[in-house]
């Protein structure tokens, strides 16, 4: 076979090769870093008037969810929120909520429509969102009672999602480990090495993963 | 054309309330630029330099310097807020790739895989240019050829 002939397939076969490869990615699912992460804490004052600190909450599996009123998305999960937190009372579980990019009478207007009791501190400046490595809302991290971020889900949560997370972090004793997968591994997560978000245990547990919207 | 201005009308009265309470957080955050102290002209182009390398996390294509979004403009504030703090322009890159992964920057750092990214553009251009001289030498030999081929057969004419 001449050159010529060979030419073209080697390098039209590595072209199609990545395009067929870029095809099965979904360029929405970004890889975040924060799962093994400590959480980063914050304080910061509550629509009710409060002031609250993320690392009072140390000892309890919190379940921080970024929302905003004008967020269609966030309107789908927020039941489920109100579910877990009547589901979960009792417990060592935190459900809190961090507006964003919202004012707060717009913010108290639709938690007292939508219902739920948990706390929802105002992010002004959006520090605790870029601290956080918030894209949009609705974005949701699962914090163990150790205070290391064990998964972050963008998009809304659903109900088997939420109950296989934070009953495995319930289960679990601080400093052990949830994988991409959101199976339980022991030992301390340090750095990047746990799952993050649009990974197996959203997938399996039927959630519709996407990416925030502003 | 009466229908055409009423429908003008209409989206003008309308879009005030369409905007919402995103136009009266515009307002506010934009108030609280205003109550900003003067500029540092080299502080603000070192925050310029920083925010043109980090992507907008709500709309991809944009850098956070060029971004109009709230979140860009927040962004743009903290870099400032880092800096004045001392902090160094790697160090505030560091803090966003931490939080973001490396998919804030822009242009991927130029390590590991990455290098794909920066030397796959040079082999494409580099082989294209060779593609084209061989091409091209090809041609002339082969003009040459039967250049030759028609002067030795007394056909100068058919050039």
């Amino acid at each position: 076979m001449s050159l010529k002939k060979l030419l073209i397939p080697a390098t039209a076969i590595p072209i199609v090769a990545l395009l067929a490869y870029g095809l099965t990615r979904d360029p929405n699912m970004i890889e975040s870093p924060l799962p093994g992460h400590e959480a980063f804490d914050f304080t910061s004052a509550t629509l009710d008037g409060d002031t609250l600190s993320l690392a009072d909450l140390r000892g309890k599996v919190v379940v921080i969810n970024f929302w905003a009123s004008w967020c269609i998305a966030c309107i789908d999960e927020h039941q489920v929120f109100v579910e877990a937190e009547r589901y979960y009372a009792g417990q060592d579980f935190q459900m809190l909520g961090v507006v964003y990019q919202d004012t707060p009478e717009n913010a108290r207007r639709w938690m007292a429509r939508r219902g739920g009791n948990w706390p929802s501190v105002i992010d002004p400046s959006s520090r605790i969102a870029i601290d956080y490595g918030v894209y949009g809302v609705p974005e949701t991290y699962f914090i163990d009672k150790g205070g290391w971020i064990q998964h972050k889900q963008i998009g809304p949560v659903n109900t088997l999602l939420m109950r296989d997370l934070v009953d495995r972090l319930l289960a679990e004793s601080p400093g052990t480990e949830v994988t991409s997968t959101g199976a339980l591994e022991g030992g301390v997560p340090t750095g990047r090495s746990a799952g993050h978000t649009g990974d197996a245990a959203g997938q399996a547990a039927g959630s519709d993963t996407q990416e925030g919207q502003p | 054309m009466a229908t055409r201005i009423t429908l003008f009308l209409l989206l003008l009265a309308v879009s005030p309330a369409v905007e919402g309470s995103g136009f009266a957080f515009a307002q506010e955050t934009q108030e609280a630029a205003a109550t900003m102290p003067a500029e540092d002209p080299e502080l603000e182009a070192q925050v310029r330099r920083i925010a043109a390398k980090l992507r907008c996390p709500t709309c991809r294509a944009l850098s956070v310097q060029d971004s109009p979004s709230g979140m860009a403009q927040e962004m743009r504030s903290l870099i400032r807020e880092q800096l004045l703090a001392g902090k160094t322009p790697a160090e505030v890159e560091a803090y966003f790739v931490e939080r973001y992964g490396e998919w804030i920057l822009l242009e991927p750092k130029a390590e590991g895989f990455n290098w794909a990214v920066w030397l796959l553009p040079v082999f494409l251009l580099l082989g294209g240019l060779a593609f084209v001289l061989i091409t091209a030498r090809r041609w002339v030999r082969e003009g040459q050829a039967r250049a030759a081929a028609l002067v030795k057969e007394g056909q100068e004419g058919e050039l």
